[in-house]
């Protein structure tokens, strides 16, 4: 905190000559760009989302979540967090670890391919999933003779997510860990720690703050994913249904209060994944 | 400390997964159009009801709703349905021929082209009809704003599109020169083409476009029930088309999942006198005589021209909604 404070009071502009400092109105004309930009198209929808849910009263706004619909898109949304965001954090911390201590041939292929989920349209990673695992895809025959249900089925909704979320771990701490080099592990290692030890007592307190950070982002997106999942999902209510593509079929089924009384827990997630998120850059500033 | 406490967090998750496992020893899928919602959602808890009183088992019935050409789609690539309650023959018989999921004479199978339920297309104005709008000639008029979903993705809007076609057939002694531009001058007053039923709903009524909206019989009852008989009126033109939404059971799906019994009787229960009149309040047209007689008063009697008339699914298919059929043809030029 205290360095924030100092650089608020001993501004670095201060010293600029004032030839070099833009004019006033330029300043505040932007600024006030910028605010009223944000205020339409960030606060005022978020607003109109909660004003919606509630226009019914409290009341509606409850029973609307309690509803038996909502409850299983729910536990479906959290099942599927719990599921991918511990898996692509392993993911994440193996291939920023292989990425930044080895060297190897085909490297920097493997690292744009870790990117690839954020380079295609989610519509196109559920359609990969359909034309993988579907009826009439690669291997929808072999599956369907095992009796193993994949795609409309909880799995698919799973899988696809896992796909969408795949980069973000990997892409925080990638930079980090290449900063940071390895002498004190290597540190470590000559003093006689195991391969486990340095990892837990020199490599994750290291990378933690930025690790959570990754995670936090890794788990507001498998909680938010909407296009992937709704290819993969079939919409079976109370089954396959989570809670963006809740949100849809409630809309559509003329349920208004209901539907922005999902949007507004999406977006109330959102905000708490804000908070943290700020909180965790600050933590990292002053480490 | 930190560890058992994880352990009991993640514990009374899954808890609260395994928790919400229905009751039900069964239960069946059904996939339908968008809507259907309201009228399966009332059929639904009726059939169960009726199953337990049959064979004292409880089951449960499931639903996904979405465009109709949608869901063929998701059942050709493995989505489960037991049965399929769709908008048109055609988007079924894509799972015979593309799937082998259904037998080929799938329609026999049940009573009046295994249609339990007809429905016509109709149109929505604003209330004291302010176009002036009674009649499909009316649509062509210029300034009128048309609400009509995209024939290509809507089983709804080829109803709609077919409709106008075979009025304007009827009108100009069957010139099918006159019949394309008659539709093509419609689609141009179309001031928005969504993909599904539902989206030309809350287009023309939350977000209060257009003059007119083409739709289903039964979904525009639904706008008066739903946002008010004071903002909207019915408007039944002097001529429309026989809309007959077929139901068949998936028989290779129900089979696997050992649901044969259940999806059968499903189907033929929608033809019994309770069910028809559920279908009757939920605004489709009964199949069942002595119900219908009761609800004529709600569903005028007008001509209607039927899908085989036309020449049947498939041709009208390939004529029309094909990529370079007439409906490309004229939103092509109407651009």
């Amino acid at each position: 905190m205290t360095a924030i404070t100092q650089e608020i009071n001993n501004p670095k502009t201060s010293v600029t000559a004032s030839a070099l400092r833009d004019p006033d109105w330029l300043k505040y004309g932007l600024i006030a760009v910028a605010l009223s930009f944000i205020f339409l198209f960030l606060c005022l929808p978020l607003g109109l989302v909660v004003f919606q849910a509630l226009s019914k009263g409290f009341g509606a706004f409850l029973s609307a979540l309690s509803q038996a619909d909502t409850l299983a898109a729910m536990k479906l949304t959290l099942l599927t967090a719990l599921v991918t965001v511990p898996l692509n954090t392993v993911f994440g911390i193996a291939a920023a670890w292989s990425i930044t201590r080895f060297e190897f041939k085909g490297k920097s292929f493997l690292t744009t391919l870790i990117d690839l989920p954020f380079s295609v349209s989610p519509v196109i990673s559920g359609v990969i999933f359909v034309l993988l695992f579907g009826m009439q895809g690669a291997f929808g025959e072999w599956l369907s003779d095992h009796d193993i249900k994949i795609i409309f089925a909880v799995p698919g909704i799973v899988l696809a997510t896992l796909f969408v979320t795949f980069p973000f771990v990997a892409r925080q701490l990638i930079p980090l860990m290449q900063e940071m080099g390895c002498e004190e592990e290597e540190a470590a290692l000559s003093l006689g720690a195991s391969g486990w030890q340095m990892f837990f007592q020199i490599t994750l307190p290291n990378i933690k703050w930025a690790l959570l950070y990754g995670v936090l982002l890794c788990n507001a997106r498998a909680m938010g994913e909407f296009g992937a999942v709704s290819v993969v999902s079939g919409h079976i209510r109370g089954l396959t249904n989570t809670l963006p593509l809740h949100v849809e079929v409630s809309y559509n089924d003329y349920d208004v209060v209901g539907a922005f009384a999902s949007a507004s827990i999406l977006a109330s997630l959102a905000i708490v994944t804000l908070i943290l998120k700020t909180l965790l850059e600050w933590k990292q500033g002053t480490r | 400390m930190i560890k058992s406490r994880l352990i009991q967090i993640v514990v009374s998750i899954f808890a609260l997964f395994l928790s919400s496992q229905a009751f039900a020893e069964r239960t069946m899928l059904n996939v339908s159009y968008d809507p259907t919602r309201e009228l399966y959602k009332e059929y639904n808890p009726l059939f169960i009801k009726h199953w337990q009183e049959q064979t004292k088992e409880t089951v449960d019935v499931q639903q996904s709703h979405a465009g109709s050409g949608k869901q063929s789609r998701a059942v050709i690539d493995g989505l489960e349905a037991d049965v399929v309650t769709l908008a048109l023959a055609y988007d079924v018989d894509q799972l015979y021929s593309k799937a082998r999921l259904i037998p080929e004479n799938w329609q026999t199978l049940l009573p009046s082209n295994s249609s339990p339920y007809t429905s016509t297309i109709v149109f929505v104005v604003r209330k004291g009809n302010p176009k002036q709008i009674k009649d499909w000639s009316d649509l062509t008029k210029d300034g009128v704003g048309i609400v009509t979903p995209n024939p290509k993705t809507s089983g709804g809007a080829r109803w709609n599109y077919l409709a106008a076609w075979a009025y304007a057939l009827k009108h100009n002694s069957n010139s099918e020169d006159t019949a394309k531009a008659f539709v093509g001058k419609l689609f141009k007053n179309a001031a928005v083409l969504d993909t599904g039923a539902r989206g030309s709903t809350t287009s023309f009524v939350e977000r209060e476009i257009g003059d007119v909206l083409i739709t289903w019989e039964n979904e525009a009852y639904l706008v008066l029930k739903e946002f008010g008989q004071d903002k909207y009126e019915v408007v039944t033109p002097s001529f429309s088309i026989l809309a007959e939404p077929p139901v068949t059971v998936v028989e290779k799906v129900a089979k696997k999942n050992g649901n044969v019994d259940i999806a059968k009787e499903y189907l033929n229960y929608l033809y019994s006198k309770e069910a028809q009149e559920v279908i009757a309040k939920n605004f489709y047209r009964p199949i069942d005589k002595e119900v219908a007689a009761k609800y004529t008063k709600q569903f005028p009697d007008i001509e209607l021209v039927t899908i085989s008339e036309l020449g049947g699914w498939n041709d009208v298919q390939k004529k029309h909604f094909a990529d370079d059929g007439i409906f490309d043809q004229i939103y092509d030029q109407g651009k």
